[in-house]
């Protein structure tokens, strides 16, 4: 072999080859391997080479244990399954043995061989050259600690949906201390915006408003709302953050939350934000009556002081002086061990499909605005009627699945929508009497008791016309028609088109990623699906876990779900920080990059290459640092550095070379000297 | 000779996505031919443009580099700098005269192993087709590969 240089103290290698019952030694002629190994790569270090039933029983373990006791053996090969699921397992086998964990490598000749050749031959072959190639390697590693890093037991949770909720009150309840970040005025969410819940119908705020004001009143959660998390830095155990709290134009401290303000207000204003362009609110105003916290937000763009110069009229009212026009943000820095990301969801713009007649049709609803509407606390308290305020609808179609199932805008099922749908039929059946028509893809009620719910809505008398709709017009055929929205569609179980006039028109849109997902993925360091949903670190073991230790995410921000989905993904994010925090300190992979100083020739060339900030130039010596704490190890400023400066542990250039080398093995190459 | 040419191959996968899709490739027993042999790094973005060269002069006919789909990067967009290195690297192996076509750049997310088996199986072919690599300077070994080996120590 062309590797001259060994390390200091001469390897003394041994080679374990699993059968894995069958599953290898069905394909792999795993003796052949074995015997191959300890007779071909004796000169690079094999002391031993042994082929095994299971290595990873606990007998096989032992073995690896014994030999390295019997016979001295400073490096292990395990030529088995991947590391992905037994690295842990043998280098653990190898540190009971008091040898350096790092000191074993594995070849994954199931996964990457037997499981994926048919040629028996070629994939003994295959399997040779991959222990080579691990041998070659495992003679340039290092003895390696694992990095420990302590974990700062308070957390920031961002978004205060009800998944953010119930996340800071599992945390705050366990003694330690929560900052929950919100943008809007008030914690609670789209929930906050509902009359009732699928599908028991509880009504939203009777369960959601406890929560909120427990969350207002705990001692352990620092509420911040009106605020935004500004900027990111640190690593797990030790994030610094920068929260930006906005300017209410009200002091916190003297507000009593009475209202007089809002009362003496003189100007009013549609309410686009939480009344989604459904009523009104005045230029000072709380989102809605029970918010948390129910300190006003001054609304500068339509205040009259703020546009005229004069008015005052809220200061004016004020018992405890607690308006002040001059507030400017405040900027708050906090240091937290870990961070949950609850930012939930955004909804399909109806607009985007013009066929429907959104914006165009004052009677063509979104969900969300037939929610205010049918909301007790809402501008009708909850009386349903068209725009105009006063008729009530004769009849009205209930359109699924608008932005969604769609390949011209999302692909995805927004999950929630056929209930959404069902739970709107329910409502209009039970106050207004009206004709009802759900016009549905697919009917998907698979959670507990959402079925039952679907049969009970059919029992009601509401009609279903399954087929998407083409079109919503107001443009009659008949007399029939004359005055109302016409509902287009196929009806693909009779095999034929259906137009159905109706006064209302609800358009049940889709959940989409918040607006700004990406920016905030890019800010915490984690990554969005190509939908621009937060990736979780496995869609199924690891569901709140994201590849970035110590951010998790919870609730709809990682795709659409309901509200006990949300909240289980809350408790669960929850459990995996307090169990962080338990432990006190994280072990992390010793994979960090480092300069050698003496190398570096100042040239800066990896300077902009890291996103995390951890590559720094240290002016005085002209040199290159890396923060070894920042340094994810990803090894991209180690390949760029001309000098070779750059070392990386756990993937050295000699190791990966080695590996090269060893891999292409038993080709006969002449070799380069 | 060249009738029963087998090629070899060197992958380079990414801990995150594309050895993970190897690995779904194996659990779903997709089958794929034994020419490439693949090696871990954590990144794309440790994809030193020298293993590259290392591997094909020392006797792989093709390189196939992979990882996660860009904006999909474990470390955020270190992908992208494979990406442009990767570029680079074929410009040269042109210049000098190696057809750069013997190396291939793939994304293959976690759950694409019977993608990943598939483009493996096309690239295979493709270097079948273009034979066996007559690397320039095996016959004048003075890449400097073994000297820089030498120096990052
Ligand atoms: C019309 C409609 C009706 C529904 N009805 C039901 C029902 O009856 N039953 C049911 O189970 N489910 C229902 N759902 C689903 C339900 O809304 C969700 O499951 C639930 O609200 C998700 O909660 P969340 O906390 O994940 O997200 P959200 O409720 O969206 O909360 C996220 C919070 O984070 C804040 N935020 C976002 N980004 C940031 C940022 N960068 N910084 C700070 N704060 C931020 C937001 O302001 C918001 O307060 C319905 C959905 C719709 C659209
Ligand atoms: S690329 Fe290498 S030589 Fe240049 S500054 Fe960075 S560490 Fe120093
Ligand atoms: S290895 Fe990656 S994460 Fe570490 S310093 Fe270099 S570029 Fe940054
Ligand atoms: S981690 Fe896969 S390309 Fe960066």
């Amino acid at each position: 072999m062309a590797n001259s240089k060994t390390p200091s103290g001469k390897p003394r290698i041994g080679v374990y080859v699993c059968h894995c019952g069958t599953n290898i030694a069905g394909v792999v002629d795993v003796e052949d391997v074995a015997n191959w190994s300890a007779e071909e790569l004796k000169d690079i270090g094999v002391v031993l080479s042994r082929d095994n039933k299971f290595m990873c029983s606990s007998q096989g373990q032992e073995l690896i244990e014994s030999d390295i006791k019997e016979f001295g053996l400073n490096r292990v090969v395990v030529a088995a399954c991947s590391p992905h699921l037994h690295e842990k397992t043998f280098r653990g086998a190898c540190e009971r043995a008091g040898m350096n964990p790092f000191f074993c490598e594995m070849a994954s000749i199931r996964e990457q061989v037997s499981w994926v050749t048919k040629d028996k031959k070629k994939a003994t072959e295959k399997s040779k050259s991959m222990v080579a190639g691990a041998v070659n390697r495992v003679v340039y590693h290092e003895a390696l600690e694992p990095i420990k890093v302590p974990i700062n037991p308070t957390t920031l949770i961002v978004g205060g949906g009800i998944a953010g909720i119930q996340a800071a009150l599992e945390i705050a309840n366990t003694g330690h201390e929560v900052y929950l970040v919100e943008r809007e005025p008030s914690i609670g969410g789209h929930m906050a915006q509902f009359d009732k819940t699928f599908p028991t119908l509880d009504c939203s705020a009777c369960i959601l408003t406890p929560r909120m004001s427990e969350v207002g009143m705990h001692p352990n959660i620092n509420l911040l709302t009106w605020s935004e998390v500004e900027n990111v830095d640190g690593f797990v155990g030790n994030f610094d953050v920068t929260i930006r709290k906005k300017s209410r134009c009200v002091i916190e401290e003297d507000c009593t939350g009475c209202g007089i303000c809002v009362q003496k207000c003189p100007i009013t204003v549609i309410d686009d934000e939480f009344g989604v362009g459904i009523g009104t609110r005045k230029a000072i105003y709380t989102p809605f009556d029970q918010a948390i916290p129910n300190y006003p937000v001054l609304d500068k763009e339509n205040c009259t002081y703020f546009i005229k110069g004069t008015c005052r009229a809220c200061e004016k009212f004020c018992a405890t002086n607690a308006i002040d026009f001059e507030q400017q943000d405040e900027i708050i820095n906090v240091t937290v061990g870990n961070i949950i990301l609850a930012t939930g969801y955004d909804l399909f713009d109806a607009r985007k499909m013009p066929n429907y007649g959104y914006g165009r049709y004052p009677n063509v609803f979104t969900s969300m605005e037939f929610e205010r509407l049918c909301n007790a606390a809402g501008p009708t308290n909850g009386e349903i009627v068209l725009r105009d305020g006063v008729t009530a609808p004769k009849s009205v179609a209930i359109v699924h699945c608008v932005g969604s199932r769609d390949k011209n805008h999302n692909n995805y099922c927004s999950a929630i929508c056929c209930m959404q749908s069902l739970k709107f039929a329910h409502i209009v059946y039970e106050r207004t009497g009206a004709e009802i028509h759900n016009f549905y893809i697919d009917i998907r009620t698979t959670a507990k008791n959402y079925d039952e719910f679907y049969q009970r809505v059919l029992d009601e008398g509401t009609l279903f016309v399954r087929g998407k709709v083409a079109e919503i017009t107001d443009v009659p055929q008949n007399e029939a028609e004359e005055g109302k929205l016409i509902v287009q569609a196929e009806d693909t179980l009779a095999g034929l088109q259906r137009r159905i006039p109706v006064d209302m028109v609800i358009l049940s849109v889709g959940l989409e990623p918040k607006g700004d997902s990406d920016e905030v993925a890019h800010q915490f360091g984690i990554s969005c699906s190509s939908n621009g949903w937060f990736t979780e670190k496995h869609p199924k073991l690891d569901p709140v876990s994201t590849m970035t230790e110590g951010i998790f995410i919870a609730g709809c921000a990682t795709g659409p779900k309901d509200i006990p989905a949300s909240v289980s993904q809350g408790s669960a994010a929850a459990a995996r920080v307090i169990s962080y925090i338990e432990m006190g300190e994280l072990e992390l992979e010793p994979v960090r990059a480092s300069v050698i100083e003496e190398i570096c020739s100042g040239c800066k060339i990896c300077n902009d290459l890291c996103p995390y900030n951890a590559i720094i130039f240290i002016e005085d010596k002209q040199v290159t640092e890396i923060n070894e704490a920042l340094c994810q190890g990803c090894g991209t400023c180690v390949a760029a550095c001309p000098a070779g400066a750059i070392v990386g542990t756990g993937f050295s250039n000699e190791q990966i070379l080695a590996q090269i080398e060893g891999l292409m093995m038993d080709f006969s190459v002449p070799e380069v000297v | 000779m060249t009738n029963n040419f087998e090629p070899l191959i060197i992958g380079f996968t990414c801990n995150w996505c594309s050895y993970r899709a190897a690995d779904m490739a194996g659990t779903g027993r997709e089958k794929y031919p034994p020419n490439i042999r693949l090696i871990r790094m954590m990144c794309s973005g440790r994809l030193d443009p020298m293993f590259v060269m290392k591997a094909l002069s020392d006797g792989a006919d093709g390189v196939m580099i992979t990882g996660c789909h860009p904006g999909e990067c474990h470390y955020l967009e270190q992908n992208y700098k494979a990406l442009r290195r990767t570029i680079l690297l074929k410009r040269t192996l042109g210049q000098m005269g190696v057809d750069p076509e013997r190396v291939k750049l793939v994304w293959a997310s976690a759950a694409e192993g019977v993608y990943l088996a598939k483009e493996i199986g096309i690239f295979v072919e493709e270097i079948r087709e273009k034979g066996p690599l007559d690397w320039p300077s095996r016959k004048n070994p003075a890449i400097s590969i073994v000297e820089k080996e030498e120096v990052s120590v």
